[in-house]
Parts: structure tokens; C-alpha cells; sequence
């Protein structure tokens, strides 16, 4: 199963909830998290695994061969990231608009397009006991995080167990490198804070979970801050909040000096099983 | 000389588009016929990515020996300009086709290189 954490708004504590859920899961079992916030990693900073190996990550962009060009033009046409032109007698292509769609390559009617590797990044994983991690970053000046997040979680799959837990912390927001995680999880939390800000970006995130017919529930924390609207609108839209986890200074100063939490707090030792119970995360 | 301006409206008083990936119109005028045609960048405020690259195609084809633009092109349509072997004047903002063609006789403009 693959368990993602994701919000609307930035900030809100994805970070905090996947990696004190996976390391407080991983005292009981076997888990994986991994990170894909590619362009912003960093759960990894709360985490004291031990490095087991790192790879680059590569994209395909097409790449023109002259000899076999009838400059028909369809790529250009089809390309909906303009990234393919023709100029005159000369295919020119611009990669870092390239989105990896396959359509130039697998319809050019005259095989003048092939793909070729690109670097885009470099993944790593690592491990603590039963907590498997993996992370991507993503190349600086590399735009295009989608292509390096989908292969994230399918390397996440091939080598976690077929019934282990995988946790993905997503990246923020609710564009398309969102969808890509929500698109391959089965499960999404959405961690929110009870604030105005925190409420309008909610209501943008569970508007792609339902575009996208995903499952999902709230996770709010910070609770005691801002106001019960957050509550109000769960409740009239029948959503489930799993779990509210107390704003707690302590827990602040904590997390900026890159501890985990869940040690150090009852309450929220106390949210994560309601979560672990209400999913049925534990075997 | 065949003149192409990035331009928002379709006339010599049409205000001109600082723009270049994003320009609404290309605006062409040949100096020996005194023809003018002007071609709609169409769909372009649809475009998300690759809009340089695009308009630049657009002028690429046009094949003007000058264009006449306010803020200059990014890096990829610069690419593709480079290939055309387009002369490129930039500084023609908050003014009309009209006075930026005015600009340019006058050698006021700043040519890009």
C-alpha cells in the first residue's frame, strides 16, 4: 500500500507526519518513506539512517536524426510543450520543455526521432532497522520533477516487499507534481493547519483528490491555532479527520533542530496510532 | 527592409507588445511594397510552456530581416532567431507601432546582440 502525505498549502507539516509515522511504525515493522518533494528533499534531516546506495536518475528527451526526416511537421504539431520546431529544413528541439510523453518518438513517421538520456538527478536509500528511505533530488535548473518522481516511486515499489507499508511525502501544492504521487498512491492524508490560509489551500487539494478519485482524509496540525472552520468544512463536506496534533512550542524547537517528535509528545504519539488503527497500517 | 513588431493590436496606433514569446500580434510591414500584414500569435495566452520557442517559429517563418521588440527574446528563442539570421531591436515599449518605427529610422533603438 502506498500511503501518501500531502497538502495544499506548504508548511503545514507533510515532513513532520511522514517521518514520525514512518520511523514510529518502523519500531513494530517493516516501512518504507520516501521522499518526494525531488526538487526540496528533506526528511532526510530527521532521520539518522546509514546510506546504502546512491544512483543518477535520467530523463528521456527526443534527439533528431536528419537522415531520416521527411519534415512532415508532425511533432511540432503534436508536441503540446512546443518543445519540437522546424525551422526551415532543421528540427529543433528544446529539452528542458520536454515532459516525456513518448508521442514524437513512437509516431514520428519516419523514425528521425529517438530518445536519449539525460541526467536529471540522483536517488538515494538508505536505512535504520525496519525504515527503509529513499530520496530524489532533482538537478539544479532541472525543471520537469514528474518524470524523476514517477520512476521514484516505481524503484520505491519494485524493491519494498509486496505487502510493506510505503509512506511518500509529496511535494506541496496541486499541480502536476502532486498528481503524479497521488495519481500512484492508494491512500492520501492531506495535513492542513485550522488557519484561513490553511483552509483555502485545503479546499484546493481535496478538489484534485476528487478530480483525481483518490481517497483521502485530513490530518490537522497545529490544532489550537487560528479557528474551527477547518472543522466545519471537513464536517460538511464528509471528510474524515484522522488525527489533530496539538501546536506545541516544545515541538517547534525540536523539529528546527532536526529531531524527530514523536518521543518527545504523548499527544502526538497518541494521533499517530489513531491514524495507524483508522487505516490499518500495522499487520 | 521587411520590419516585423511585437505588437497588442493589428494598426500603425496599436500600443506595442513588450513581449516576445507572449506577443499578442506580429506586425510586418515591408518598406519597398508598403505592405503591411499582421499575424495573430494565436492561442498563445493558452500556452504554458514553450511559448519563446513557439513565437520565435512564428517569426522564423514570417522571415522578416528586422524585428522590433521591447524587453528582447529569452535563450531558446534567441536559438531559434540565431538560425533565421533576424536583426533584433529591443527598447520599443510603452509606445506605438507608429513611434517605435519612428525610433528605429532614428537609430534609437538599442540593436541586440
Amino acid at each position: 500500500m502506498i500511503l501518501a502525505i500531502a497538502s495544499g498549502k506548504g508548511g503545514t507539516g507533510k515532513t513532520t507526519l511522514s517521518t514520525n509515522l514512518a520511523s514510529y511504525i518502523s519500531e513494530k515493522q517493516k516501512v518504507t518513506l520516501a521522499d518526494l518533494d525531488v526538487e526540496e528533499p528533506n526528511s532526510g534531516l530527521f532521520l539518522d539512517v546509514e546510506k546504502d546506495l546512491e544512483k543518477d536518475m535520467f530523463k528521456k528527451i527526443p534527439e533528431w536524426k536528419e537522415s531520416e526526416c521527411i519534415l512532415c511537421g508532425k511533432c511540432q504539431e503534436w508536441c503540446k510543450f512546443n518543445c519540437i520546431q522546424v525551422l526551415g529544413d532543421e528540427v529543433m528541439i528544446f529539452p528542458e520543455f520536454c515532459h516525456t510523453c513518448h508521442m514524437c518518438v513512437d509516431l514520428c513517421p519516419g523514425s528521425a526521432l529517438s530518445f536519449k538520456d539525460v541526467r536529471m538527478g540522483r536517488l538515494s536509500k538508505s536505512h535504520k532497522g525496519n525504515l527503509t528511505f529513499v530520496e530524489s533530488r532533482l538537478n539544479i535548473g532541472e525543471e520537469q520533477a514528474v518524470s524523476l518522481i514517477s520512476q521514484t516511486i516505481d524503484y520505491t515499489e519494485n524493491y519494498a516487499d509486496e505487502d510493506e507499508l510505503i509512506i511518500v511525502d509529496a511535494p506541496p501544492g496541486a499541480a502536476c507534481p502532486v498528481m503524479e504521487v497521488v495519481d500512484k498512491s492508494d491512500f492520501v492524508i492531506l495535513v492542513t493547519e485550522p488557519t484561513p490560509f490553511g483552509l483555502n489551500d485545503l479546499k484546493i487539494a481535496v478538489e484534485t483528490m476528487r478530480v483525481l478519485n483518490r481517497e483521502f482524509a485530513v490530518v490537522i496540525n497545529r490544532y489550537g491555532i487560528g479557528n474551527d472552520d477547518v472543522i466545519s468544512y471537513c464536517k460538511a463536506e464528509n471528510i474524515d479527520i484522522l488525527a489533530k496534533i496539538n501546536n506545541d512550542r516544545k515541538l517547534a524547537e525540536l523539529y528546527s533542530k532536526g529531531n524527530l517528535l514523536y518521543k518527545h509528545s504523548e499527544n502526538l504519539r497518541e494521533q499517530l496510532d489513531l491514524i495507524i488503527e483508522k487505516l490499518h497500517l500495522l499487520k | 527592409m521587411k520590419i516585423a513588431f511585437t505588437s497588442k493590436g493589428n494598426s500603425w496606433s496599436s500600443e506595442m507588445d513588450p513581449r516576445f514569446g507572449r506577443a499578442e500580434y506580429i506586425f510586418v510591414y515591408d518598406e519597398e511594397s508598403k505592405k503591411i500584414e499582421v499575424v495573430e500569435n494565436e492561442g498563445i495566452s493558452q500556452v504554458e510552456h514553450g511559448a519563446g520557442p513557439r513565437t520565435a517559429k512564428l517569426v522564423f517563418d514570417i522571415n522578416p530581416d528586422i524585428i522590433i521588440t521591447g524587453n528582447g527574446p529569452g535563450g531558446n528563442a534567441l536559438r531559434v532567431l540565431e538560425k533565421a539570421d533576424i536583426k533584433m531591436f529591443t527598447g520599443a515599449s510603452e509606445m506605438s507601432l507608429e513611434e517605435a518605427y519612428k525610433k528605429y529610422q532614428n537609430n534609437e533603438l538599442t540593436i541586440f546582440e
